[in-house]
C-alpha cells in the first residue's frame, strides 16, 4: 500500500466560516502515509467541518488541498477513490441486511465485492450471525459497527472517520483501534475526531487541538 | 455502471420490502379514476369525453405524491454524502434515483390505464394511444419533480413549494398527454402530440438530472 515519494494530504492556509463566523484560517496540516491525525477540540470548534473540507463535500472559504503534490481539483477523481469518509450518519438502510448495505456501498465505490470478505469483516466487527438480519433490528452501536465493517473492505488510503468511537462498547473500541493502527502500519493514513482519548500505538501518531488561544 | 444498476435495484427492493409508498400511489390513482364515473353518471358519451383529462390528472397528482421523499431518506442517512464522494457523477447516480421513481411511482399507472379506461366506456384505439401517452409522459414528469424535490431537499414545508415549484412545469405535459387522446377522437391523428411529448421528454431526461445534480450539491453545502 506505501508507495513512494507519496506525499499524502495537505493543506495550505485553509480556512472554514460557517454562517459568518471564521472556525479557523490559515491551518496548515499535512498527513504522510504511515501517519495518523487526532483532531480535538471544543464542540463547534469546527471539526467535522474540517473533515468535510478534507474530503471534499465542503469548500474552504480560503487555502487549498494538496493529494500526493498536486492541487485538488486536479486529481478529484483519484481522491475520490483512494480516500474513504465515514460521517455523523452512517448512511446504512434500516431495510437492508448488513451484507446488502455493505454490497451497496462497494458498489458505490465501484469497489470489488466478495461476500466472503464482507461476512469476514462482519465477523471481525462482533456481528457473527447477524449478516442476514434487517439493520432495523440491530442497535445503534451494532449499526455503527456495521458502517465500520466498511474500513476492512475498502482499498482506500485514507481514512476521515467524524467521531468513530460514539455508541461503541470497550470490544468494538479496542477493535476500532486495531483496525486504525494496522492501517497506518500499512502505509495507510487515517485522520478521525473524537472527544476520548485514544491511544494508537506504533506509527507516527499526531493529534491536533482546534479552536486553541 | 455498476453503481447506477446497484442503486436502481436498491431502491425498487427497499420499496418492495416497505410497500406502502408505492401502494398510497397507486391506490390514490385508481381512486380518482373509479370514483369519477359514479360522480359524473353513467352518459357514455360524457364519459368519454372527460377520460383523457381525468386519468391524465390523476396520473400526476399521483405521480406528484411520492417526490418529496425522493432524496429526503438518502439525504437524512447520508447515502448522499457518499453518492456525491462515489467517483461516479452525481448526475448519472441522479438518473438512477429517478428511473426507480418512475419505475416504481410511473410505470404502474401506465399499467393500470388500460383496465381503469374501461370504466370510461373507452375504445381500443383510444386506449392503446393514452397508454402510449403515459408510457412517454410519466418519465417527464419525474424527471421534472426530481428538480423540484432536489431544490427543496431539507426544507420544512417542502411539500406545498414542491408542489408550486413543479405544477406549472407539469402543464405542457398535460396539455399534449390529454390533447392526444382528444386529437385522435377529433380524426386528426395523435402523432403531433405524441412527438411533443417525445421531445419533452428528450429535453428534461438530458438537462434533469444536472439540474438535480447542482440542487443537491447546494443542498449539502
Amino acid at each position: 500500500m506505501a508507495q513512494v515519494n507519496a506525499l499524502g494530504l495537505q493543506t495550505r492556509d485553509l480556512a472554514c466560516a460557517r454562517g459568518g463566523k471564521t472556525l479557523f484560517a490559515g491551518l496548515n496540516l499535512s498527513v504522510v502515509p504511515g501517519q495518523s491525525l487526532h483532531l480535538q477540540g471544543d464542540n463547534g470548534s469546527g471539526k467535522t467541518s474540517l473533515l468535510r473540507l478534507l474530503c471534499g463535500l465542503s469548500e474552504p472559504a480560503a487555502g487549498e488541498l494538496l493529494w500526493d503534490g498536486a492541487p485538488m481539483a486536479l486529481v478529484r477523481e483519484t481522491y475520490l477513490r483512494e480516500m474513504l469518509y465515514l460521517g455523523h450518519a452512517l448512511a446504512l438502510k434500516e431495510g437492508l441486511s448488513a451484507l446488502e448495505n455493505l454490497h451497496f456501498a462497494a458498489a458505490l465505490m465501484d469497489q470489488a465485492w466478495s461476500i466472503d470478505a464482507a461476512t469476514a469483516a462482519l465477523r471481525q466487527m462482533g456481528l457473527r450471525e447477524r449478516e442476514h438480519l434487517p439493520l432495523q433490528v440491530l442497535s445503534q452501536g451494532q449499526k455503527r459497527r456495521v458502517a465500520l465493517a466498511r474500513l476492512c473492505l475498502s482499498p482506500a488510503r485514507l481514512w476521515l472517520l467524524d467521531e468513530p468511537f460514539v455508541a461503541l462498547d470497550s470490544a468494538a473500541c479496542t477493535v476500532l483501534q486495531g483496525l486504525m493502527q494496522a492501517h497506518v502500519a500499512q502505509g495507510g493514513m487515517v485522520v478521525f475526531t473524537s472527544h476520548q482519548a485514544v491511544e494508537l500505538s506504533g506509527g507516527d501518531n499526531r493529534s491536533l487541538r482546534l479552536g486553541a488561544p | 455502471m455498476n453503481a447506477l444498476w446497484s442503486l436502481l435495484r436498491r431502491d425498487v427492493l427497499l420499496a418492495l420490502r416497505r410497500p406502502s409508498e408505492v401502494l398510497t400511489v397507486v391506490f390514490f390513482f385508481v381512486v380518482v379514476a373509479a370514483l369519477f364515473p359514479l360522480a359524473v353518471g353513467p352518459e357514455r358519451t360524457t364519459l368519454r369525453m372527460l377520460a383523457p383529462g381525468v386519468l391524465w390528472v390523476g396520473a400526476l397528482l399521483a405521480s406528484l405524491l411520492a417526490l418529496n421523499r425522493l432524496f429526503e431518506a438518502d439525504h437524512r442517512d447520508g447515502t448522499l454524502e457518499q453518492m456525491l464522494l462515489s467517483g461516479t457523477p452525481l448526475t448519472l447516480l441522479v438518473v438512477a434515483k429517478i428511473a426507480a421513481h418512475w419505475v416504481l411511482c410511473g410505470l404502474p399507472l401506465v399499467l393500470l390505464v388500460p383496465l381503469l379506461g374501461v370504466l370510461f366506456d373507452l375504445s381500443g384505439d383510444a386506449l392503446g394511444v393514452l397508454a402510449l401517452s403515459l408510457l412517454i409522459g410519466t418519465p417527464v414528469l419525474s424527471c421534472l419533480g426530481a428538480i423540484g424535490a432536489a431544490l427543496t431537499l431539507g426544507l420544512r414545508g417542502g411539500g406545498v413549494l414542491l408542489a408550486l415549484l413543479v405544477l406549472p412545469l407539469f402543464v405542457p405535459v398535460l396539455v399534449f398527454g390529454a390533447g392526444a387522446v382528444e386529437a385522435l377522437a377529433a380524426g386528426l391523428g395523435s402523432g403531433a402530440h405524441l412527438s411533443v411529448l417525445m421531445a419533452l421528454l428528450l429535453l428534461s431526461g438530458l438537462f434533469s438530472p444536472w439540474a438535480c445534480a447542482q440542487a443537491l450539491r447546494i443542498a449539502l453545502e
